[in-house]
C-alpha cells in the first residue's frame, strides 16, 4: 500500500473496501447500459444522421440485429430493434445514474473522492501524466481523474436530458427549448455521446495500463504487491 | 408508408456504405462483435417487446390531453415538404372525390359513410407544427382540417373506448389511443399549405397528430373505427413502439 493508504487503514480499524458492493454493481450496470445506448444510438443515427456529413457508424459496431435475419423476422432492417434497445436501455441508464448520484452525494463519496479539483492541481497532474510521471494510487484520484469523472457525469447528464428532449419534444417542450429546439437538441445528444465515448477511450486505456483498478472494480479491493505484504491486508 | 422512405437516396447510399464498411471491417478482429448482437434471439425480443409495452404505459401517463404541441410562424413552413412512403409518389392511391367514401365502423353510433364534400364542409382548424419522423428527420408544415375529436363526437363514437383505428387505401393501417384522438390538435387534414391536400400527401385527408411521430399520421384514410381491442399498426407490427408520442 502507499503511505497514504496505510495511514487511512490505520485510522479505521475495519476499513471499508475500496469500492463498496453497491458502487461496483452500479458501475457494471452503467457499463452495460452505456454500451447498449451507444450501439443502438449509432444505428438510429445512421438512418438519418444529425450531422451534415455523409458518414455513418460501421454497422458491425451497432446494435439492432443482423439485417437479413431481422428483415426476415420483422420485415424491418433493424431500426425497430435499435429503437427497442434504446428505449429499454434509457430506463436502466437513467435510474442507475440517479441512484449513483444520490448515493454518491449522500455517502460523501463525491465530496471525499472527487473534490477538490483545483485548476492548478489539474494542470500539474495533467503535465505529470503526459510525461508518465504521475503515480497511480489505488483508491485515491488525482486531479485529472477527478476532472474526468465530473466530465463523464456531466456528459451522461446532458445526454440523458437532450435525449429526453428529442424523445418528448411536445410533452417536455420547455426542455427542448432549453436545448435550442428539436434539431439542435439532436446535435447536443450526439455531442454528449461523443464526450462519453471520449471518456471511455481514456478510461479503458488507463485501466489497461493499471489493471489492478479493474480487479478493484470487480472484487472491491486489490493488492498493491510491491508495498503491502499479504498479512498486512485485511 | 408515413414515417419511412424506402426509396430515399440516403438509404440507397447507406446500403452501398454498409457493403463497403462490412468489407473493410471484415479485416478487423472486432467484427467478432457482430456475433455478440443478440437482438434477433427470441428471449431478447420478448424482453424488448415487454419494455416497449411498458413504454406505451409510461408515455400515456406522460401525455397531457390539453398540452399543445409548439406552433410555428408562416415563414418557418417548409416549402418543399418531403414525400414519404414505402412506394414512389407516382404510385400513391388516386382517390376521386366522386367515388371516395369514408367508412366508419366499430363503437360508433352513426356509421353513415362520408363523402369528400361533406368532410370539406366541416369547420376547420389550421396548425403550423413540426412533423417528427421516427428516423430522426423533422419538418415544419401547415395543415388544416376538422378536429378528429369533434368528428368522433358528431358521429356518436364511444369516447370511453381505448383505441381509434385507421385503414388506408394503400394497405397501410394504424391505431391511436383515445386521449390522443380527442387532443385539440389531432385533425383530419384536408389541406396542406392552404391548398387541398395533394394526392401524394394523402388526399382526401390524412390524420395529422403533432403529438406523435410521423408514422402515426396515416394518409389516404378510407376507414375509421373505434374499438377496445388492440388493433396494432403497419410499423407497430414490425417492432416499432405503438404509442410513439412526441
Amino acid at each position: 500500500m502507499t503511505v497514504r493508504a496505510t495511514i487511512n487503514a490505520r485510522a479505521h480499524p475495519r476499513p471499508t473496501p475500496l469500492h463498496p458492493l453497491s458502487r461496483r454493481i452500479m458501475h457494471w450496470i452503467n457499463a452495460a447500459a452505456i454500451i447498449v445506448m451507444i450501439g443502438s444510438g449509432w444505428r438510429i443515427y445512421n438512418y438519418y444522421p444529425a450531422l451534415p456529413i455523409h458518414w455513418g457508424f460501421p454497422y458491425p459496431y451497432t446494435l439492432g440485429g443482423d439485417f437479413t435475419i431481422t428483415e426476415a423476422l420483422n420485415n424491418d432492417d433493424g431500426l425497430a430493434n435499435a429503437l427497442l434497445w434504446h428505449f429499454a436501455g434509457m430506463w436502466v441508464l437513467t435510474l442507475n445514474f440517479l441512484a449513483y448520484v444520490t448515493i454518491g452525494i449522500g455517502s460523501g463519496h463525491f465530496r471525499r473522492d472527487f473534490l477538490p479539483v483545483s485548476p492548478r492541481a489539474f494542470v500539474r497532474d495533467l503535465w505529470a501524466a503526459l510525461h508518465f510521471r504521475l503515480e497511480h494510487r489505488l483508491g485515491e484520484y488525482n486531479a485529472v481523474q477527478r476532472a474526468l469523472y465530473w466530465g463523464a457525469l456531466g456528459a451522461i447528464l446532458v445526454t440523458i436530458l437532450s435525449g429526453l428532449s428529442i424523445w418528448k419534444p411536445v410533452q417536455l417542450q420547455q426542455l427542448t427549448w432549453l436545448f435550442g429546439g428539436y434539431e439542435i437538441a439532436r446535435v447536443v445528444h450526439f455531442c454528449g455521446m461523443a464526450a462519453i465515448v471520449g471518456f471511455l477511450v481514456v478510461h479503458l486505456s488507463l485501466t489497461a495500463l493499471v489493471p489492478k483498478t479493474l480487479v478493484a472494480m470487480i472484487a472491491g479491493r486489490a493488492s498493491e504487491r510491491r508495498h503491502a505484504p499479504a498479512g498486512e491486508r485485511r | 408508408m408515413t414515417g419511412f422512405m424506402r426509396d430515399d437516396p440516403r438509404l440507397v447510399g447507406g446500403v452501398e456504405r454498409r457493403v463497403f464498411l462490412r468489407q473493410t471491417l471484415s479485416l478487423g478482429a472486432l467484427t467478432l462483435l457482430t456475433g455478440c448482437d443478440i437482438s434477433d434471439q427470441g428471449g431478447v425480443q420478448r424482453v424488448l417487446r415487454a419494455m416497449s409495452a411498458w413504454n406505451d404505459r409510461a408515455q400515456s401517463l406522460l401525455f397531457g390531453g390539453q398540452r399543445l404541441a409548439p406552433t410555428y410562424r408562416e415563414q418557418d413552413v417548409v416549402r418543399d415538404f418531403r414525400y414519404n412512403a414505402f412506394f414512389p409518389a407516382a404510385a400513391s392511391p388516386k382517390l376521386s372525390a366522386a367515388e371516395y367514401r369514408l367508412e366508419l365502423s366499430g363503437l360508433i353510433a352513426d356509421k353513415r359513410a362520408w363523402s369528400v364534400a361533406e368532410l370539406h364542409a366541416l369547420p376547420r382548424e389550421t396548425q403550423i407544427t413540426r412533423h417528427v419522423c421516427v428516423e430522426g428527420w423533422s419538418m415544419i408544415g401547415k395543415w388544416g382540417g376538422p378536429r378528429l375529436g369533434d368528428f368522433l363526437r358528431r358521429v356518436g363514437a364511444d369516447l370511453s373506448a381505448k383505441y381509434v383505428g385507421f385503414e388506408c387505401a394503400d394497405g397501410y393501417y394504424g391505431s391511436i389511443d383515445m386521449p390522443t384522438a380527442l387532443h385539440p390538435q389531432t385533425i383530419m387534414a384536408v389541406t396542406f399549405a392552404d391548398q387541398t391536400l395533394p394526392t401524394a400527401y394523402g388526399y382526401p385527408f390524412k390524420i395529422r397528430i403533432p403529438t406523435k411521430l410521423g408514422f402515426k399520421n396515416p394518409k389516404w384514410v378510407r376507414l375509421i373505427y373505434v374499438t377496445n381491442r388492440y388493433p396494432g399498426g403497419f410499423w407497430e407490427d414490425r417492432g416499432y413502439n405503438w404509442f410513439s408520442g412526441s
